[in-house]
């Protein structure tokens, strides 16, 4: 074969040229990515003290920590995630498993795809219309609506994929035994997609972690300890917002601080999340 | 066609056509099964064998653009009647598939999967049940010691031994087997053709198989299909040594395949 040697030095060109773009697009991305990353722990890491989870959010100029920002985000987080999974779950099982035929599944599918990237903000002003206006006070459990409508589309998408990833011989091996419907998904379908769903789970969780804006018109903030859900929460988001923003410094090391807690617990729970799926997917 | 039935028929196919969406993939089939004796299905990719064993126990009803039309009658009952209770007729009629499948759960649970569909068995009873169903299919020995361990950590062919004795466990009149070792090494393969030999004195068997030298091994009664037809339906000895139709013969000398 005759191999023009001015194609085959074109085409190793191109070749290398592409390489190197992707590698620079990579390396730009990462660059920003560890320039935050070492921003965060150069300032956060100096202020997290254990004091930080001892004591409350202090009035400005004294010191103090983060002890109700932190059990408040964590009871709304919980909250919002034990409403929210039930009514996901459910819901993907119904697109997956019962809605070949008919208009509902297709529908239901385009409204959560919308619901799914609308802006939280959005979600916070309309659980602040619904309810907070109504009762008029902010309260912990509208935050925690305002989270677990964040959830549903989430943990909806994922769950209706992993059941998809089931493969139909599954199925039609527990139909051929007679087995009705509902016994074939509670049983087997939904069980051989289990790591998948908790996987799901989990990335929602590291989800709503991060929202401020929905708790901003929801729970607010509260200076003091609040364990009541009925009165207004505080949180790490709407916290870090407030202080970061402040002139005060120890307001605004108690701000980086929680900024670190919250990264760091969101990229535990995506490491989570990666090691579960691994491993189950390594097990079949 | 007319009807070729064999003696002690279990099942009879009368004018039999299955439609995917507009294709027509069945074209008026009419044969039948004898009872207690494995019938097989032969011919070439495409001819329709699976399909026709998956209307035996309407599994093509899971999927919406499927329909079958005509006649299946086991024990001259109608199945393909839509008052026909699905699930009843699924637990009378057991199948195997190509691919194993075990269900995510023990050895145990997956055999006792089945029973406790329609059957309420004393603990002592389903123990008894599930030991009698991994002696049939000989795993038995293999799994005694590990009945709580998951079913998906067994090799290729205890998989399908399981599948198997998940099938047989809830006792089912027809077991239908659809091209059940064609995904194992010979060994295996040698196992579970001994194990049919064995199954048929208990249960009427029918086997797509795409191993014609299989078919002759093991079977009392082949069926050869062709692009949806059927062509030709006899004992196995007279199929193979002196087939009726040019067409079966040449597809058995292997002039096209």
């Amino acid at each position: 074969m005759n191999i023009l040697p001015s194609l085959y030095t074109r085409r190793r060109i191109i070749n290398a040229a592409g390489l190197s773009v992707s590698v620079l697009a990579m390396l730009f991305g990462l660059f920003w990515l560890c320039w935050i990353l070492f921003t965060l722990l150069d300032h956060g890491l100096p202020s997290l003290v254990p004091a930080v989870f001892t004591q409350m959010t202090p009035p400005p100029g004294n010191s103090g920590g983060l002890l109700n920002a932190i059990a408040g985000s964590l009871m709304m987080t919980v909250v919002g995630t034990l409403i929210g999974t039930p009514i996901g779950i459910l819901a993907g099982t119904y697109l997956a498993e019962f809605g070949q035929r008919g208009w509902m599944a297709p529908v239901t599918r385009f409204i959560n795809d919308v619901l799914l990237s609308a802006p939280s903000i959005v979600i916070g002003l309309f659980v602040y219309e619904m309810y907070v206006v109504r009762v008029r006070h902010f309260s912990g459990w509208a935050g925690a609506f305002a989270l677990a409508i964040l959830v549903i589309p989430v943990v909806i998408r994922t769950t209706e994929n992993m059941l998809r990833l089931v493969p139909s011989t599954l199925r039609e091996a527990a139909a051929a035994l007679g087995a009705p419907q509902w016994k074939v998904v509670n049983f087997v379908t939904l069980r051989a997609a289990r790591a998948g769903i908790i996987t799901g789970v989990l990335l929602a969780v590291a989800r709503i972690s991060g929202e401020t804006a929905p708790l901003l018109f929801t729970s607010l903030n509260n200076q003091f300890w609040s364990s009541n859900m009925d009165q207004p929460m505080a949180n790490l988001p709407v916290v870090i917002f407030q202080f970061a923003m402040s002139p005060y410094e120890d307001w605004q090391k108690l701000a980086w601080a929680g900024a670190l807690l919250i990264t760091v617990s969101v990229l535990t729970l995506n490491i989570m999340a990666r090691v579960l799926f691994r491993q189950s997917a390594t097990t079949h | 066609m007319d009807i070729e039935i064999v003696a002690n028929p279990k099942m009879i196919i009368k004018n039999l056509n299955f439609y995917y969406g507009n294709y027509r993939a069945l074209n008026d089939i009419n044969l039948s099964i004898a009872e207690k004796m494995v019938t097989a299905f032969i011919g070439p990719s495409g001819c329709g064998k699976s399909t026709l064993l998956r209307t035996f126990n309407r599994m093509y009803q899971l999927y919406p653009k499927q329909k079958a039309t005509g006649e299946v009658l086991l024990d001259g009952k109608n199945i393909l009647d839509p008052k026909q209770d699905l699930n009843m007729l699924r637990a009378k009629i057991g199948m195997v598939f190509q691919k194993p499948t075990p269900f995510p759960m023990s050895i145990y649970d997956n055999i006792a999967f089945g029973v406790k569909l329609y059957e309420n068995l004393s603990k002592h009873d389903m123990e008894a049940r599930v030991e009698w169903a991994l002696r049939k299919a000989a795993l038995w020995n293999e799994v005694k010691d590990k009945l709580k361990q998951s079913g998906t950590g067994l090799s290729g062919g205890q998989q399908q031994r399981l599948c198997i004795a998940r099938a047989i466990a809830v006792k089912p009149q027809v077991l239908l087997l659809d091209e059940p070792t064609s995904a194992l090494d010979p060994i295996s393969t040698a196992h579970i053709e001994k194990l049919i030999d064995e199954l048929k004195e208990d249960f009427t068997i029918v086997i797509v198989t795409h191993n014609m030298q299989q078919a002759a091994r093991i079977s009392d009664y082949t069926a050869y299909m062709y692009l949806g037809d059927l062509i030709e339906l006899g004992e196995t000895s007279n199929v193979f040594t002196n087939p009726k139709r040019k067409e079966t013969e040449d597809y058995i000398t292997g002039r096209f395949g």
